[in-house]
């Protein structure tokens, strides 16, 4: 039951000592890492932000500079010179000559109307009317045009690079079409690590540029382009399968065209995981720290509160054996005093009648012998409760102890003594082993030998016949400790823990008051010592008295 | 049956005790044994009769009804402080005897006792006395 009691305390201090230490490290270490983790994600969001604009910023820059290029061609050649197929053609092949990295295809010159007036290139487009053609339009309002990247007749995809020019009211344009594999090279320049994509898309979401990653050039990018707003970059972040992407865009200047830098975080978070795991290790180590140091304190605690438990029990119980011992014996002085004077009465009459009998007339009596027997039967009842009743008076005995120069070895030798013919004669044999260092000490001379003298008797009594008493002291730290063992049949276990009781007894009725080990127990006691025993049924039995080493004062 | 030895006139015992029945009988057996006992049945009584006769020695109960035997015991050894007092006491208690003793009892005895061990007590009682 109280085992029991003190498993669930402990398990209580344990639970809540962890709970509440490690609840607050675990929380910390979650903020620590999600503090950190945000950090993280917003270093790679500005990286990937970053790269995307002057990715973009690039992109655009390859842009105007072949816008510019053709601009500049339109503006120094002319529409006249232009509009001859064989100027023109001259012009082309010149230009690819001198820069294989222009990626020409084809150069054609438009006029006004839209009519195609002059083309270099391998497709026959002289002679198309464009006038119709929504870019035609946009050219001759904007000044420019790039067109979404195609597949063009050689399976390669293109892209249409167109700028208007001026020839006196006339507006005329000059149209290139461009292999996008040098665009394609530019773009790819950005993407960066192992899982980093770079790529254009439309606004469509179609892919301009081929992805490093899933789909290719003018297929779907599933990208929607409406979530990144003009003139700035956006950072979207998609999740799947632990992975977490982070795409940032920039538009180009066209603003049909949207610069996606493509980042996986995967693939970014090696510091992350190993701070991670270092950051889990560390407050593993201090969780295994916290339980084994609470369940270290839980266990020292609880063992140290039953202990003290077990102390309060054992003083509790000296306590009521005491108190117990104190009432019995006021009231046993009581009863004794009340008897003692009838007692006396009786013996002084029986006494008055042995008197009496030695006179004459009564020695011619025929039953003189039955009367003295009676008499004397009358005498030694009388004596025999009188020891009784003195006994209970020296049990309720109060009086201080008389407090003498007390040699422990001494006493034992005249006790011994006292008994040894008694113990002899039923075949026991008592055995001394006096230590040497036991000391001479301050305390009660008679009383001592009382106790002895019960002890040894007891002993005696017990074995009843044949047997060993080994009486044997010790001095340590200060105590004196007195044992008497006896090879006898031990104290039943449903006995000992009323043998200091008063009155108990388990010999035959008359032969012990039940008093001897009561009055023991209560002069050590009041010597500042203790008794105890230890008996094991069938084995024996040792009476245990620990006298406090108080030396004499001095005279 | 031994009378207290020698071929004195008989001790002349002063008997304070309360309990009759008692006291008449020890008076008696004591009558038989050489030593007359005169008797008091209260504390009170035993020092008045102390006042008028001369006595060789008191046996003298504890614990009577109008005085305890103590302050008796105190009286009678400022009265006459070379009688001796033999205690009485059914109490048995040593305390109250070593107080006895403390305040100059010869000796005493505990209730019941043995016959002779007072003859004994009041023979060496007497005998200390004439010397």
């Amino acid at each position: 039951m109280k085992k029991q009691m003190y498993n669930s305390l402990r398990l209580k201090i344990i639970g809540l000592t962890l709970v509440v230490s490690i609840t607050p490290l675990v929380l910390l270490g979650m903020a620590i890492y999600y503090r950190f983790a945000r950090a993280h994600e917003a270093r790679i969001e500005d990286q990937v932000r970053h790269l995307a604009e002057s990715q973009s910023y690039a992109v655009d820059f390859f842009l105007r500079e072949r816008i510019s290029l053709l601009a500049m061609l339109a503006d120094t050649h002319g529409f006249e010179k232009l509009s001859q197929p064989a100027a023109l053609s001259e012009l082309f092949e010149t230009m690819n000559r001198r820069s294989e990295m222009l990626g020409l295809i084809d150069l054609g010159v438009i006029d006004c109307n839209g009519q195609h007036t002059a083309y270099v290139g391998p497709y026959d487009l002289k002679g198309r009317d464009y006038s119709n053609e929504p870019w035609f339009a946009e050219v001759m309002a904007k000044g420019k045009y790039i067109s979404d990247v195609y597949m063009g007749f050689r399976r390669f995809p293109h892209f249409i690079i167109a700028v208007r020019a001026r020839n006196g009211p006339q507006h005329w344009i000059l149209r290139a079409t461009t292999d996008s594999d040098v665009f394609n090279r530019l773009v790819k320049t950005a993407q960066s690590g192992r899982l980093g994509d770079a790529f254009i898309v439309n606004t469509e979401g179609i892919y301009q540029t081929a992805p490093r990653f899933q789909g290719k050039i003018l297929g779907q990018s599933h990208i929607d382009p409406k979530n990144f707003s003009h003139g700035s970059t956006f950072v979207e972040r998609r999740s799947k399968r632990g992975a977490t992407d982070y795409f940032a865009g920039d538009w180009l200047n066209n603003d049909k065209w949207l610069m996606v830098i493509r980042q996986e975080l995967r693939g970014q978070t090696d510091g992350l995981a190993k701070t991670r795991n270092t950051e889990i290790m560390i407050i593993s180590l201090g969780i295994l720290a916290i339980i084994m140091t609470t369940i270290f304190i839980a266990h020292s605690v609880v063992t140290h509160l039953e202990e003290t438990a077990r102390e309060m029990d054992k003083l509790n119980a000296q306590l009521i054996q005491s108190d117990k011992l104190a009432a019995l014996g006021k009231m046993a002085a009581g009863i004794a005093h009340e008897i003692n004077n009838p007692l006396a009465v009786i013996g002084e009459k029986a006494g008055w009648m042995k008197d009496l009998l030695l006179e004459e007339e009564f020695q011619n009596s025929p039953h003189l012998e039955e009367y003295a027997t009676s008499l004397l039967k009358i005498e030694s009842h009388v004596e025999r409760a009188r020891k009784i009743t003195h006994n209970m008076l020296g049990f309720a005995r109060r009086m201080e102890p008389h407090l003498d120069d007390v040699d422990i070895h001494q006493i034992l030798d005249q006790t011994i003594e006292l008994l040894d013919n008694h113990a002899r004669i039923n075949g026991i044999k008592i055995r001394k082993h006096y230590h040497s260092g036991v000391q001479i000490i301050a305390s009660d001379q008679s009383q001592m030998q009382q106790v002895f003298l019960n002890l040894i008797s007891n002993a005696i009594d017990a074995i009843e016949s044949n047997g060993l008493i080994d009486v044997t002291t010790q001095q340590k730290n200060g105590t004196i400790v007195i044992r008497i063992q006896d090879d006898g049949p031990g104290i039943p276990k449903d006995q000992q823990h009323r043998i200091f009781d008063p009155f108990f007894s388990t010999k035959a009725t008359g032969r012990g008051t039940g008093l001897g080990l009561s009055i023991s127990y209560s002069i050590v006691e009041k010597l500042g010592g203790t008794i105890t025993f230890e008996s094991e049924p069938g084995k024996g039995t040792t009476f245990i008295v620990s006298l406090p080493a108080v030396a004499p004062e001095k005279k | 049956m031994k009378p207290v030895e020698g071929n004195h006139p008989p001790i002349r015992l002063l008997l304070i005790d309360d309990e009759r029945g008692f006291v008449a009988t020890l008076s008696k057996r004591l009558a038989k044994r050489n030593v007359k006992a005169t008797q008091a049945f209260s504390g009170r009584e035993g020092i008045q009769i102390l006042r008028k006769a001369d006595f060789d020695v008191v046996l003298l109960d504890l614990k009577m009804e109008d005085m305890d035997g103590l302050e008796v015991l105190k009286i009678i050894k400022i009265m006459i402080p070379d009688l001796p007092v033999i205690m009485l006491s059914g109490h048995a208690s040593e305390e109250t005897a070593h107080n006895g003793m403390r305040a100059g009892a010869y000796d005493y005895l505990t209730k019941p006792y043995d016959i002779q061990e007072l003859i004994d007590k009041i023979a060496s009682a007497t005998k200390s006395d004439d010397e």
